[in-house]
C-alpha cells in the first residue's frame, strides 16, 4: 500500500470515466469563450490590464468544483468507495491520494484556463498593455493553477461530506451562484461579509478586480493574504471530509 | 480461516447483529444462511472492516482485517456486483482496484480470462448484464489470489448456467485450500454448494455445523402410524421406550425407525393401516428453525409435511 500505488489507482479512476474530461473541456472552453466575448464586444473604460483577462476564471473554478465533487461523491453512489476501503482499510492514504490527483488535475485545468484566457485576450486586443511583465501579472495568470488546485480539494471535501452527488452539487451551485453575490444585499454589513466569501478571496489572488472597483470596496487583505484565507477554507473542508469518512461506516 | 467472536452491530435501537460468533474453516465452502434482513450483509461488511462493530471482533487468519497489509492479497470479496462505476470500462475498473494493492495489469488480464470477460474487457461496466456484472465482481475478488473469499448472494438473479458456474468455481476454490464464505437466503442452493453452514436469524446465531448434520436434522421427524389397534400398539411402544404422540387418530413416533415399528406391531398383533416416515423438506426445516430461534430461542425441529 504505497503512496505511488494509491496515486496510480486514483489516477486510473479519475481518467477512466468521461465526466472529468467533459468538465475539463467545459471549464477551458467556457472560460476562454467568455473572455473572447468580453474583450471582443464589451467597451472597456481605459486600458484593460492583465488581471481583467481572468474575468471568466470564476466560471472555470465552478466547473472544476463540480468535477471534484463528482469525483468523490459518485464513489459513494456507485459503491466504489466501499471497494476502495476494502482494498485500503486504513482509508486515509486513499483519500489523500484522491485529493492529490484531483487537485493536480484541477491545477492543470487552471493553467489552461489562466493562460488560455490571457492568450485569447492578447490576440483580440494586441494593442492593449497585456504583456506579462510584472509579478502581479504572472500571479493573475499562472496563479490560477493554485486557486484551481485548492478548488479541487474543496470539491473533494464537499463530496466526502455530503456523499450524495445531487446534494453536494446543489449546495455548491447555490453557494457559488447565489449566496456569494446575495450577501451584498444584506444592509450595512453585506459588503463586509462579501469580502470574506471564499470565492471572492480566490478572485483577489488571481482574477479580475471588477467587483472591487465597481463597488469601491477596500479589501482587508492583500492577494497573498486572500490566498492563505482561501487555502485555509479549502484545506479545512477537505480535512473535515477526510476525518468524517475515516470514522463513519463506509 | 474467518473467526468472529461476539460480533454485535447496533444502529440506534435496532440490533442488526447480536453477539454473533462463528468460524469458517480453511479448505471448505461455508454457507452463511439467513432470511433477508437477518444481518448477513452487515456481518460481511464488518468482516471486511467497512462497518465498525459496536462490540466484538472478526479475525482473518488471526488478524483483524484492518491489520492486513495489501488486504486484497489475503481476502477477496464480492459483497455487491454493482460496486463499479457504470461508465468505466471493465478492464479499467480492475486496473484501479489492482493498483491499490500493487497488483500488475498482467494479473488483471489473467482474471478477466478466468471469468470469461476478456472479450468485453473494454466495454463500459454499465452495459453489462447481471451475469456479466457478477463475473466482474468475482474477477475483482480473485485479483489478489487470496486465501480467503467472501461472496454475498453471488447467485442472486443468475440464470441456471451462471449458477452452475459459480457453484463449480466455489468448489474449485475450496479444493485449492482456500476459505470460501458465501451467503444466501436460498437453502436449496446452499445445500449443493456449502459443506459447512452458519445459520443466523435476526442477527443471532441459530446453527453452526456441517451441512450433513443439518440435513440429517431435517429428516428425523418421526414416523406416522395408523392402526385400528392403537391401545396394543401404545403399550408395545411404551415398553420399547419409544416416544410418541397422537394426532388426528394417528401416532407420530420418534426415536424408532419404521422397520422397528413394523416388527413391533407384528409382535403385538396390531394391524397397521399406515406406516410412513415423515421427511420435512430442507427448506421447511430451515424456515422453522429461523422462525423458532427468533421467537423462542429453542432448536426443536418441528414436524412437517406428510
Amino acid at each position: 500500500m504505497t503512496a505511488a500505488n494509491m496515486i496510480r489507482a486514483e489516477r486510473i479512476k479519475l481518467l477512466s470515466t468521461r465526466a472529468p474530461w467533459w468538465c475539463a473541456g467545459i471549464a477551458v472552453v467556457v472560460a476562454v469563450a467568455y473572455t473572447a466575448l468580453f474583450f471582443g464586444f464589451v467597451p472597456l473604460e481605459g486600458q484593460p490590464d492583465v488581471t481583467s483577462t481572468q474575468i471568466a476564471s470564476a466560471l472555470g473554478r465552478t466547473v472544476v468544483l463540480i468535477l471534484a465533487i463528482l469525483s468523490a461523491a459518485t464513489e459513494f453512489n456507485w459503491g466504489t468507495m466501499k471497494l476502495t476501503f476494502q482494498a485500503v482499510p486504513s482509508r486515509v492514504p486513499a483519500l489523500l491520494a484522491k485529493g492529490a490527483v484531483v487537485g493536480v488535475f484541477s491545477g492543470l485545468i487552471g493553467l489552461l484556463v489562466g493562460f488560455g484566457s490571457w492568450a485569447i485576450a492578447y490576440l483580440i486586443k494586441p494593442a492593449a498593455d497585456l504583456g506579462l511583465s510584472s509579478g502581479a501579472d504572472w500571479r493573475a495568470v499562472a496563479g490560477q493553477c493554485i486557486t484551481f488546485l485548492l478548488t479541487g480539494l474543496l470539491g473533494v471535501g464537499l463530496g466526502l461530506l455530503f456523499r450524495s452527488p445531487a446534494f453536494a452539487l446543489g449546495f455548491a451551485l447555490v453557494w457559488t451562484q447565489l449566496i456569494e453575490a446575495l450577501v451584498m444585499l444584506i444592509p450595512r454589513v453585506g459588503d463586509d461579509i462579501y469580502q470574506w466569501m471564499p470565492f471572492f478571496a480566490a478572485n483577489q489572488f488571481s482574477g479580475p478586480d471588477l467587483t472591487v472597483s465597481m463597488l469601491k470596496l477596500a479589501p482587508p487583505l492583500g492577494p497573498w493574504g486572500y490566498l492563505a484565507y482561501f487555502a485555509g477554507i479549502c484545506v479545512i473542508v477537505y480535512a473535515a471530509g477526510l476525518m468524517i469518512t475515516h470514522r463513519r461506516d463506509a | 480461516m474467518i473467526e468472529a467472536t461476539g460480533l454485535t452491530k447496533r444502529y440506534g435501537d435496532k440490533v442488526a447483529v447480536d453477539d454473533l460468533s462463528f468460524t469458517a474453516e480453511t479448505g471448505r465452502v461455508t454457507g452463511f444462511l439467513g432470511p433477508n434482513g437477518a444481518g448477513k450483509s452487515t456481518t460481511m461488511r464488518m468482516v471486511l472492516g467497512l462497518d465498525n462493530p459496536t462490540s466484538g471482533s472478526v479475525h482473518i487468519d488471526g488478524k483483524p482485517y484492518r491489520a492486513l497489509r495489501d488486504p486484497l492479497r489475503t481476502v477477496g470479496a464480492m459483497l455487491d456486483a454493482t460496486w463499479r462505476h457504470p461508465g468505466r470500462p471493465a478492464r479499467e475498473h480492475l486496473r484501479w482496484v489492482a493498483a491499490t494493492n500493487g497488483l500488475s495489469d498482467k494479473r488483471v488480464d489473467e482474471v478477466l480470462r478466468l471469468v470469461g470477460l476478456d472479450s468485453v474487457a473494454g466495454k463500459r461496466a454499465g452495459q453489462f448484464s447481471l451475469g456479466m456484472s457478477q463475473r466482474l465482481g468475482i474477477a475483482t475478488a480473485l485479483l489478489g489470489d487470496p486465501k480467503v473469499l467472501l461472496f454475498d448472494e453471488p447467485v442472486n438473479g443468475l440464470d441456471p448456467e451462471g449458477i452452475v458456474w459459480i457453484r463449480q468455481l466455489m468448489h474449485a476454490l475450496a479444493a485449492e485450500g482456500r476459505t470460501v464464505f458465501v451467503s444466501s437466503h436460498l437453502l436449496p442452493e446452499m445445500a449443493q454448494t456449502a459443506q459447512d453452514l452458519v445459520v443466523i436469524g435476526r442477527g443471532k446465531l441459530i446453527y453452526q455445523g456441517t451441512m450433513e448434520d443439518f440435513v440429517g436434522r431435517a429428516k428425523s421427524l418421526g414416523v406416522r402410524v395408523r392402526s385400528p389397534h392403537l391401545p396394543e400398539l401404545r403399550t408395545a411402544l411404551t415398553e420399547k421406550g419409544a416416544e410418541f404422540r397422537e394426532e388426528d387418530g394417528a401416532l407420530i413416533v420418534s426415536g424408532v425407525d419404521s422397520d422397528d415399528i413394523g416388527e413391533l406391531a407384528f409382535t403385538a398383533g396390531a394391524t397397521l393401516h399406515e406406516l410412513s416416515p415423515l421427511t420435512g423438506s430442507l427448506e421447511n426445516a430451515y424456515m422453522q428453525l429461523t422462525a423458532e430461534a427468533v421467537e423462542y430461542g429453542t432448536g426443536q425441529v418441528p414436524e412437517v409435511a406428510r
